[in-house]
């Protein structure tokens, strides 16, 4: 079985889950024995030299690049292509950006399905012609390499599963990491929603990382139910780095987390009212926000309007060992998404044994046993579990012992598993 | 005669470094010396020695008829100490003509003005102690932070025995009247102030360099002319501005220091003024008005109120919060974090988290180190909920001294060491009969634990 892979982001340059989650399914996927040729648009060049070889590959047009992952897995080929697809941000943002760095305007409206793409020698400034133009080089690869199925994961790289589809005749499948309507709520981008309907009807098989979204993907985008599955993501954990990492805690109080993208879905506002309930009947606490986005400012204001900033901290984006550092000062981990499809980082904080809090409107919540779920909105039940998981430490120490066992058992190994046997069912 | 009085800001925060959640608890250092000591020696060369030089020329070569002052806060003392030395030199060499004048102000400048008095006086004191150390002046005349300025404000330090303050001649205080008389506290009649000339100084200030303000390029000869056609009973002008309009606002190419070099010149050939410091203008002017100021001015911005460093969400937060340590500081004497205490409350702090960027946001980003407000309040929040612990341990570790021992312990350890004491004394005694280097060693080292365990032996 060969597998051809479109990503849009790759360990260590990740801004999301999305490329934990791919790194981790791929390195499933090669235990499966499944090749994998795993493309990604160039977003930032620099990617580990130690463990990836760069060799230039002349036989594709355009600046593009194969790299191959020598250590885990010696069958998957890592592409790199010379676009600025900037990972997690709106074509709003986008265009915001990158207008800052160039004084030309490009038009815009390019058509995404375009056979013939003029390269102009310039890349593009739109999200959506970063994404066409994404389609146009796979193409390109589809009619150079030889594999069996197309995997594509999230809407930036839907339209390029469909230019391969098209280009070798090869089946289908898309992976639904995130719909529109999870990034923006009820206020979706029309674009963005075509291609992802677009890109759920040329599939053969959509996978869907959880049954919220394979709600949201059948009713939202009517789609047949009978072509979607879910399969839960999983956490690999280099328990054997891990283990050397520790970080003892500084502050003399516990410490309740919220980390990730400081945005509408992530529900960061329910936190700061939920942590505001709790500091009027307990002192003993401090609250950090871990992360940044376009609602960080907001946050720090309310928290300043609250008059609680002593004891409630923002950290701004963290990376790398930073993210553990946080876990293991933590007390207990919340994550109040308003809209979650699966959420990777209340595994992460488990598997440092915090306790974590999660809104039942989480995918994640469907596989775990061992979380305090409540409903996003509902800040008196959040500021309940908080209070109830820093003050009664039997509860706290069940579920730091049965939270920590759950994910250890959670493989990417099983859910690559289930993936195979989707390629296998489409490929007969 | 007519009056001008020069005063120039000298003030230099202690900036802070980037201080993460993760260096609560941890890390007490809180400010950023490469950038402290960067920027200071930066302006040293660019403005403080090149126009103490200039100035002290100039005093020289009028034989003392030009005169001059400043206000240095306790902070920017603190950086000369430990980063410029030949800048501190420099203001001595100035101080020594006997034709400048220190003034008074806090030591962090701070708004502490505006929430506690004993704070407040505490802080003047400080000041005051550390003009006298190197300027060998007492200051009479006082200046508020950013010359805040209220009737109660005014009253509080008249009360301290001060003769005269400065403030703004904001328009919307003065109405019709003008800036160019000698006025006194509304409540305190005792007090004279003397009201900054905000145009005049401006046009030194901001405008100089500016080349698409009609009157650039601002010459000696017009801007005499200017101060000769002032209203002929107006009495004074007051010229207040930064002390870094020299080289640093205003670079040395667009003039400003030749403009300084001919000013005292023509002022004395062309026109009916001479210079006099604050103290001198005060003692030669009556009030001719009281000065009603019911709500505190500034001098900044447009609008010359507090909102540059106070009234929004964060800068209202981060303030209370820190004021909110006033009762637990005074009892603290430990000078690492009396030390911080003051730094903490410099008035910059509050000023990086301003948020009104559109009208007056030039001159807020060009003092800024932080990319936003909401950066400035993060990063100062870390540092002060670090230092709320600091204080809080602090304090605790004080009260356990005494806690943790019942009165009868107390006595043994009185009588432990008044035992101590005399074997001491009697030591002392013989230590003109031994060289000093046995009593070194005749001495028994021991510490505090073994003490304890022999307290409990005996």
């Amino acid at each position: 079985m060969r597998v051809l892979m479109f990503g849009w982001e790759f360990p260590p340059h990740i801004t999301g889950g999305l490329g934990t989650a791919c790194y981790g399914l791929v390195k499933g996927l090669a235990k499966n024995n499944v090749d994998v040729l795993f493309v990604v648009p160039k977003a930032y060049g620099d990617e580990d030299a130690s463990a990836v070889k760069i060799v230039n590959a002349s036989d594709i047009e355009v600046n593009l690049q194969s790299i191959s992952i020598e250590e885990f897995w010696k069958k998957v080929s890592f592409l790199n292509i010379a676009s600025n697809l900037i990972p997690y941000v709106s074509p709003e943002e986008f265009k915001e950006i990158e207008s800052k760095n160039t004084l030309d305007k490009v038009d815009i409206r390019q058509t995404i399905f375009k056979t013939k793409y003029e390269f102009t020698g310039k890349y593009g400034h739109d999200l959506l012609e970063e994404v066409s133009r994404y389609a146009l080089i796979a193409q390109e690869i589809a009619c150079t390499n030889n594999f069996d199925v197309i995997h594509a994961h999230d809407w930036l790289t839907y339209p390029a599963g469909i230019a391969a589809k098209v280009a070798s005749g090869k089946p289908l499948i898309i992976h639904v990491h995130a719909t529109e309507f999870d990034r923006s709520g009820e206020n979706i981008n029309q674009s963005v929603f075509d291609i992802e309907r677009q890109g759920m009807l040329a599939a053969d098989k959509i996978i869907t990382v959880s049954n919220y979204t394979q709600n949201i993907v059948v009713n939202r985008y009517g789609i047949d139910s009978s072509k979607v599955f879910t399969v839960h993501n999983a956490v690999d954990f280099d328990l054997e780095n891990y283990e050397h990492k520790r970080w003892e805690k500084s502050v003399p109080e516990k410490v309740v987390t919220f980390l990730g993208r400081i945005t509408f879905q992530k529900g960061p506002e329910y936190f700061v009212e939920a942590a505001n309930i709790v500091l009027q009947r307990y002192k003993n606490v401090r609250f950090v926000m871990a992360g940044s986005g376009d609602m960080l400012n907001r946050m720090v204001d309310r928290v300043a309007k609250l008059g609680i900033s002593d004891k409630f901290h923002f950290t701004g984006f963290l990376k790398g060992d930073d993210v553990d550092k946080m876990f293991m000062k933590s007390d207990v981990y919340v994550m109040p998404s308003v809209s979650e499809p699966f959420g990777i980082s209340p595994l992460e904080a488990m598997r440092a044994s915090v306790p974590v809090i999660i809104s039942k409107q989480s995918g994640v919540s469907e596989v775990l046993k061992h979380a305090v779920k409540v409903d996003f909105w509902d800040i008196d039940a959040m500021a309940d579990a908080i209070y109830g998981l820093l003050c009664y430490d039997g509860l706290s120490t069940m579920f730091r012992d049965l939270g920590k066992q759950e994910v250890l058992a959670l493989k990417w190994e099983d859910a690559a598993k289930k993936i195979n046997n989707i390629y296998h069912s489409v490929n007969n | 005669m007519k009056t001008i009085c020069f005063y120039f800001q000298v003030h230099q925060p202690y900036r802070l470094r980037r201080y993460r959640f993760f260096d609560i608890a941890e890390n007490h250092d809180y400010f950023d010396d490469y950038l402290n000591k960067s920027i200071i020696r930066k302006v040293a060369e660019k403005c403080y020695l090149p126009t103490n030089k200039l100035l002290l020329d100039l005093i020289n070569e009028s034989d003392g008829k030009f005169r001059i002052s400043y206000s240095i806060s306790g902070t920017a003392i603190d950086q000369f100490e430990m980063y410029a030395p030949d800048v501190l030199e420099s203001f001595k060499r100035l101080a020594e003509t006997g034709c400048v004048e220190f003034l008074s102000e806090t030591y962090s400048h701070s708004l502490s003005s505006l929430r506690s008095l004993p704070e407040f006086t505490r802080q003047i004191e400080l000041h005051r102690k550390k003009i006298q150390q190197h300027f060998n002046q007492t200051p009479t005349v006082f200046r508020n932070t950013e010359l805040i300025y209220s009737d109660n404000i005014g009253n509080d330090i008249a009360n301290m025995g001060f003769k005269g303050m400065l403030s703004e001649g904001a328009k919307h205080i003065l109405g019709w009247k003008s800036p160019n008389f000698v006025y006194n506290n509304a409540i305190n009649p005792k007090l004279k102030l003397l009201l900054k000339n905000f145009t005049l100084s401006d046009d030194i200030a901001f405008r100089f360099s500016n080349q698409a303000w009609g009157e650039w390029p601002l010459t000696t000869e017009k801007f005499v002319h200017w101060l000769n056609s002032i209203d002929e009973g107006d009495e004074i002008v007051n010229l207040f501005m930064d002390y870094e309009t020299f080289g640093e606002h205003q670079w040395e190419e667009t003039g400003i220091f030749d403009f300084m070099r001919n000013l005292p010149k023509r002022v004395f050939s062309n026109s009916n003024f001479e210079f006099l410091t604050p103290s001198q203008a005060i003692e030669k002017h009556q009030p001719v008005a009281k000065m009603h100021v019911q709500y505190p001015i500034s001098w900044a911005d447009e609008e010359r109120d507090l909102t540059a460093w106070l009234g929004n969400n964060l800068q209202d937060e981060a303030f209370n919060k820190l004021y909110s340590l006033l009762d637990k500081m005074n009892f603290v004497i430990d000078q690492n974090l009396l030390r911080d205490w003051k730094y903490l409350q410099t008035s910059d702090h509050f000023y990086y988290m301003c948020t009104k960027w559109f009208s007056d946001g030039d001159v807020h980003k060009y003092f800024n180190p932080y990319d936003s407000p909401y950066d400035a309040f993060i990063n100062y929040m870390n540092v002060l909920s670090d230092f709320m612990m600091r204080v809080d341990k602090y304090l605790e570790e004080q009260k356990i001294d005494v806690r943790n021992y019942s009165s009868s312990e107390i006595s043994q350890m009185i009588a432990y060491y008044q035992r101590k004491i005399d074997e001491f004394n009697s030591l002392l005694k013989s230590k003109n009969d031994v060289k000093p280097d046995l009593i070194r060693q005749n001495i028994p080292r021991k510490t505090k634990a073994k003490q304890r365990q022999e307290k409990y032996v005996e």
